[in-house]
Order: structure tokens, then C-alpha cells, then sequence
């Protein structure tokens, strides 16, 4: 040992050796091991998916990936609640996704992130949910393909409801009420997410107002929002809602586990209802708000798009034509096998038996007579005004009125950004 | 006893050895070796550091949304943007009050530590251990668990439990800014983290306090206990304290993943860094206001940092105090 220690040729041969296998190293990052699975230059995508809480999901995407033999496609597992700081950061750099699942937003077209699919929508075109297609348009462009579209309404336990002598309410005020009626000390009446802020289209589409009018300007700031908000703001102090639950809306545990007998959730979540519960649930929509309103069902969902600064945008349409518009089996798969949703293709929708009967069916019922659709103007920082709207007025207690006017401005002032 | 004689032949043979093969050229440069060991570390400093602070500077005088290479310069318009900004200049006082409560908080809680596990006779090592090991927890991961399970507003939350054996209805610990009860969730899971570190620093200093002062003080007549505390222990640690002092202050400047995993969409409790996390990384994109805000706040930490070397003596000699 101490001869080695006083051997400067072994010292000298040590050093050499950890720089020779630096540089290895350094050069073997340079080969293709950059995350992606296999393949030469060319047949490699990376496709993102925010993590869906249905079991068997990212094991289902993943399989679909693979049966796909025009290129090695990998896919990225995003965790957590912000996808979309990810995703955005992520399609500045080197190592964006060629694909990613998002909702539409003209910002990224704008920006020109995202690659026109017209040419491949277009054949099937008439077979989409037209509400869709016109969410995915810009200037005749078709920008993604819908994988998904997503009711979000209230559930609640008949049960419950009976033992407390309510009816299902059709108006704010009386959700409030029925909310009182419904707790005790052991459940809460009412569940609208920690934050409260998945209802807040809602809140605005209930009271007959919209985000944007039809030629993108401003249109939620009205009395009747104003009015909803602070009509929000009661239920929140009430002691009747469930606050601070471990899981957040969009999850069925505060549901399933009774500490709360109604729940704004997703149509997503009804096989593990159902598989909770059994028959003991029952759906309606957002209450109207104020005289002039009228309930509402948010259809969200999810759509495919390319990336149009990524390296194989062809390979990338192909990829996305193959999989969300040829393969209809493995559509109707990941719309109704974990979660339920509703396929935006009207030949997939027709034929998907589990869609057809009970609660589903009343979802589907609901997400046609109340549904509103996304709309392309209407951005994440716009969203994001909204939700501080809701966080300002509702939890924190200020003016709903100059908390409107100080979201419309900021609103206004993304409209000229993106509309001129 | 010849075997030693032997050995002691052999040692100096060694250092013969060395004398015919002198250090020479690039081997025998300081010189060399410094830069082969700090070249490094000076290259990521300078790729990690350096250059996106100058990036930073750069994006901040363009509108760069969605965009790190823009091209439309606006001057100071950033700057005006975010100095007008409620939300930002909110940050600040979020900051201020977080400092307030966290910097004295910890200071004191870590030195009480201290001081009671370096008075143990027994099982010093463990309780050592014990105080020390949430140092080793990630921030997000405290951050969840406070969240989901001792501060949940449920009624099976670990926190709810316990008022309720009292009679006290459920709180919503997170939801609501009236009453502020965030706060005892954020300052509690910063506490929980780094209080053994700062405790370990302390015990440090504890023993390095000459047990003569303390028999001197005794002779003086020196009551044990607060008395010799009061006018031994603390003097003796004021340079530990300062310095864990300036820790502190800069770790609340740092303030991130806590606020960040505890208090989503709020607009409330919002500390700098998250505040131009959302600018500069959130939904807006908007990379130049952002970089503003950061160059608006480095600077603001530079200014707090000199002022409170300056106050507090840190760096100077003893001689110098």
C-alpha cells in the first residue's frame, strides 16, 4: 500500500485514467443516449402525457407506442400537478416532445409550436364532434387531433340526499342550501376542489355570461359573475364544503371515502365510483346563477399535437395519424377501458357499448345538453387570471367587481398581444 | 531490532530517490495543478452561473414570451412592469414576514437543541441523530406530508385529530388566508428541516467554549443556568451565531418548494422566488419579465447581505469587533 501511495507512475496512471474515462464518457453522451428509445437519426419520437389517476393508462399509452413500427416512440410520464409548466419549458429547448397532449391555446400556435394536422384531419373530418374540430381551428387549420373529451359535473349520493330530505338544486342559492342540509360531523356538504377553481368557467357560463365573445373580446365581467362569486364566497365560509382534502377534485377519494356528499368531478372518475359505491350515485350539472343563467357542463379533454419545431415533425404526424385517427380500437380503449370519457369520433362514440346505458349515458345526455367546449382563444395566463380572481374574491374575500376589472384588463391586454 | 535498523536504511533511500528526479516542467507547477483541480468547478460555475445571470440581464431588456432568443427590445419596460407588479412587490412582504418568523424561530429552536442534547450524559450520539435526520428529507416530500397528512383540513388529519379530541371543529389549514393558519404549516415544516443542522453547528461551537470560563464564573459566584448563559454561552457564540444567522436569512430568500407544494393557487404567502417561478415559468412564459424580477431581487439580496455583514460584524476579525 504505502509503495503504491509513493509511486508518482501510478498516481500519473490513475489521472490518466480517470480523464480517458471522463472523456469517454463525455463522448459517449454525445452518442444517442439521449433518452429516447433505440433507433437511428429520424425514427425516434418522444411523445409527453400528463399522469391520468386511472390504473392501467400509462400502461395502455405505452402499449399503443409499441405496436407502432413506423418509429421507436418513447413516452414521458409527467407526474405532478404542473404538466403544463413542463410541457411549456420543455418545447423551448433541444429535447422538446415531438408529440405532446395538451389542450388547444392559439398561443401556440402563435408561437408556432404546434405543427398543422389538417392535412391529416381532414379526410375524417365530418366523422369528429364539430364542436372539436372548430375548438382545434384557426384560420381553416386544424392545429390537433381530439383524443378525449371530458365532462365535469356534480356527483352526489341519493342516498344521502334522501336521508336529508333535498332535492338535487338547480340554483346556486340552492346548492348552498342542500350543502347546510347535507352536513353533519362526519361528511361535508359539498366538494369543488381545494381550490375551488375547477367550477370557475362554470361560474361564468351559469350566470349566461362566456370567457370571450365570438370576436375575442373580454365577456365575463358582468353582474351576474359578480353576484356568483360572492354567492361562492358564502358557501365557502359556511363550514359546509370540504376544504384542504388530501386528494384534489379531479381524484374520486373524498367521494368514495364520505367526506362529501357532492363532488364536482369528471366523468373519468365513474368506474371507480361505481365500483365504490355501486348504484348510489347520481350526477347534475353547475346550478344556474342568478335569473339570467343557465346550468353548465364543462367538456374538457385532452388532443395530440406535434411539435412543430421538433426534428421529425413528419414522422410525428404519421405517428399521430396512425395512432388517434386509423386506430379506432385502441381509441375506443383508452376512452372507455380505465376511466369513462367520450371519443370525439362520432362512429367511436355510437359503437362504445359502455357509453350506452346508466350513469354513463346520463353523463353523455348531460355533456350534450349542457356542455360547453374549449375555446382557442382563451389561454393558460388567461385561466390563470381567472384563478386569481377566484382565489382573491371567494377565499380571500375582495371585491368581486374590481377584481373583475382587474382581470379584464390583464385579459384585454393578452387579447392585443394575440389578436392585435 | 537489526529488521528496524534495516527499515530505517530503506526510508531516506525513498527520499534519494525523489531528489535524483527533480519536479520538473508542467508536473512541478503549482501553477498546473491549480488550474487541473479549480478548471472544474470554474468551467461550471461559468456555463451554470455566469453565463445564464448574463442571459438573465440579456432577456430582461426584451419581450421574450414563450421565447429564450428574442428579438424585440423594450428597454426598461420590464423593470417598469414588475416594479409595478402587486403580486411581486406582495412577494416582499411575504418574504419579510416568513424572515421575521423563520430566522428567529430557527435560530433559537436550534440552539435550545443544542444546548439540551450537549448536557446529555447518555445517548447523546442518537438524539443527535434524531434532531439531525430531517435535514436528510426533501423539501417537496415534507412539504406533501405536512400537507396530506398533518395538515389536511379532513377530519382523520393528524392535526385535525387532535383539536377535536378538544371539541374544535376541523380547520382548513391551507384554504383560506383569514385567519393566516398557513403560516403554522410553513414555518413548522421549515422548523422540522433544518433545525438539526443549525442545532449541529452549535453543539460545535458549545464545545469549543473553554470549560475555565465556566469554573471562573462559579468561583465569581455565578449562578448555573441563565445567569452563565446569559453572560458566557451567548457571548461565546456570537460568531456562530452570526453566521448561522446569515444562513438563515438567505435560505428564507430561497424559499421555494414549501410555499410552492403548499400553497398552489393562491394568491397569498407567495414568496419571491414562486412569484417569478409563475412570471418567468408558469402559464405566462413571459422570460423577460421574469429575468427583471430576478435581476430586481439579486440585487435586493446583495444590498441586505453587505447591510447585514455590516451590522452584524460577519467576516471582520476579532480584533475588528
Amino acid at each position: 500500500m504505502s509503495a503504491l501511495s509513493n509511486s508518482n507512475w501510478d498516481r500519473r496512471n490513475v489521472l490518466r485514467a480517470a480523464m480517458g474515462l471522463a472523456a469517454a464518457g463525455g463522448l459517449t453522451a454525445c452518442g444517442g443516449n439521449n433518452g429516447r428509445s433505440g433507433g437511428g437519426s429520424g425514427d425516434s419520437l418522444v411523445q409527453y402525457f400528463h399522469a391520468y389517476g386511472e390504473a392501467g393508462t400509462e400502461q395502455a399509452i405505452k402499449k399503443y407506442a409499441k405496436a407502432y413500427k413506423g418509429a421507436n416512440v418513447s413516452t414521458q410520464w409527467i407526474t405532478g400537478s404542473n404538466f403544463e409548466q413542463k410541457l411549456f419549458a420543455a418545447l423551448l429547448t433541444k429535447n422538446a416532445p415531438d408529440v405532446f397532449e395538451f389542450h388547444p391555446q392559439i398561443q401556440l400556435i402563435k408561437s408556432g409550436q404546434v405543427a398543422d394536422l389538417s392535412d391529416i384531419i381532414n379526410p375524417v373530418k365530418d366523422d369528429f364532434n364539430q364542436a372539436d374540430i372548430t375548438s382545434h381551428t384557426v384560420d381553416g387549420k386544424i392545429y390537433g387531433v381530439r383524443m378525449i373529451d371530458d365532462p365535469q359535473f356534480f356527483f352526489y349520493r341519493p342516498s344521502l340526499f334522501a336521508k336529508a330530505k333535498v332535492e338535487v338544486p338547480t340554483t346556486l342559492e340552492e346548492l348552498i342550501e342542500v350543502s347546510a342540509k347535507l352536513k353533519t360531523n362526519k361528511i361535508k356538504g359539498a366538494y369543488l376542489g381545494n381550490d375551488l377553481t375547477p367550477v370557475q368557467s362554470n361560474l361564468i357560463w351559469s350566470a349566461g355570461a362566456d370567457t370571450l365573445t365570438a370576436d375575442n373580446k373580454p365577456a365575463f365581467n358582468t353582474d351576474g359573475v359578480a353576484e356568483g362569486l360572492k354567492q361562492l364566497r358564502t358557501l365557502f365560509t359556511s363550514g359546509n364544503l370540504l376544504l384542504g382534502a388530501p386528494t384534489d377534485w379531479w381524484d374520486p377519494s373524498a367521494f368514495i371515502q364520505g367526506l362529501t356528499a357532492i363532488q364536482w368531478c369528471g366523468m373519468w372518475a365513474m368506474p371507480a365510483m361505481q365500483q365504490a359505491l355501486g348504484d348510489d350515485i347520481g350526477i347534475f350539472p353547475f346550478p344556474k346563477v342568478g335569473s339570467a343563467g343557465k346550468q353548465s357542463v364543462t367538456n374538457g379533454g385532452w388532443s395530440m399535437f406535434v411539435n412543430a419545431k421538433g426534428k421529425n415533425v413528419e414522422a410525428a404526424k404519421e405517428y399521430v395519424k396512425w395512432l388517434w385517427i386509423d386506430q379506432k380500437e385502441y381509441q375506443e380503449d383508452w376512452a372507455t377501458s380505465y376511466g369513462f370519457h367520450i371519443p370525439p369520433r362520432t362512429s367511436i362514440a355510437q359503437t362504445a357499448t359502455k357509453l350506452k346505458t346508466g350513469l354513463p349515458a346520463e353523463g353523455v345526455k348531460l355533456f350534450n345538453e349542457f356542455g360547453h367546449f374549449d375555446n382557442i382563444g382563451w389561454t393558460q395566463a388567461m385561466i390563470s387570471s381567472v384563478n386569481d380572481v377566484m382565489a382573491n374574491c371567494v377565499r380571500k374575500n375582495d371585491d368581486p367587481k374590481a377584481q373583475l376589472d382587474a382581470c379584464e384588463k390583464k385579459v384585454d391586454t393578452e387579447l392585443k398581444k394575440l389578436f392585435g | 531490532m537489526s529488521t528496524t535498523t534495516t527499515r530505517g536504511v530503506a526510508q531516506p533511500a525513498s527520499a534519494k530517490v525523489s531528489k535524483d528526479r527533480p519536479r520538473r516542467g508542467l508536473r512541478a507547477s503549482s501553477t498546473f495543478n491549480f488550474w487541473l483541480f479549480t478548471a472544474p468547478f470554474l468551467i461550471g460555475l461559468i456555463v451554470f452561473v455566469f453565463v445564464p445571470i448574463g442571459w438573465s440581464i440579456y432577456l430582461s431588456f426584451f419581450e421574450a414570451r414563450f421565447t429564450v432568443t428574442p428579438s424585440d427590445f423594450v428597454g426598461f419596460e420590464n423593470y417598469k412592469q414588475v416594479l409595478t407588479d402587486v403580486d411581486f412587490l406582495n412577494s416582499l412582504v411575504t418574504f419579510s414576514v416568513f424572515a421575521a418568523f423563520i430566522v428567529p424561530t430557527t435560530w433559537a429552536f436550534s440552539l435550545g437543541l443544542a444546548l439540551l442534547v450537549n448536557r446529555l450524559r447518555f445517548m447523546r450520539a442518537f438524539f443527535r441523530s434524531v434532531f439531525f435526520l430531517p435535514t436528510a428529507v426533501s423539501y417537496v416530500a415534507a412539504s406533501l406530508i405536512w400537507k396530506m397528512s398533518l395538515f389536511n383540513g379532513v377530519r382523520f388529519g393528524l392535526a385535525n385529530t387532535v383539536i377535536g379530541w378538544f371539541g374544535v371543529d376541523n380547520i382548513a389549514w391551507l384554504a383560506s388566508p383569514d385567519p393566516p393558519w398557513y403560516w403554522l404549516v410553513i414555518v413548522t415544516v421549515r422548523l422540522w428541516l433544518q433545525s438539526g443542522f443549525y442545532m449541529i453547528l452549535f453543539i460545535a461551537a458549545l464545545q469549543n467554549i473553554p470549560r475555565e470560563l465556566y469554573e471562573a464564573a462559579s468561583i465569581d459566584g455565578a449562578k448555573p443556568g441563565w445567569q452563565t448563559f446569559r453572560y458566557i454561552t451567548l457571548p461565546q457564540l456570537r460568531a456562530t451565531s452570526t453566521a448561522v444567522i446569515l444562513l438563515l436569512l438567505v435560505a428564507a430568500y430561497q424559499a421555494f418548494d414549501e410555499f410552492f407544494n403548499l400553497l398552489s393557487k393562491a394568491t397569498w404567502g407567495q414568496p419571491p422566488l414562486v412569484e417569478l417561478y409563475k412570471m418567468a415559468l408558469g402559464e405566462n412564459q413571459n422570460y423577460g419579465a421574469g429575468s427583471a424580477g430576478a435581476v430586481v431581487l439579486t440585487m435586493l439580496i446583495c444590498v441586505v447581505t453587505l447591510l447585514q455583514g455590516k451590522i452584524m460584524g460577519f467576516g471582520r476579525g476579532e480584533e475588528g469587533k
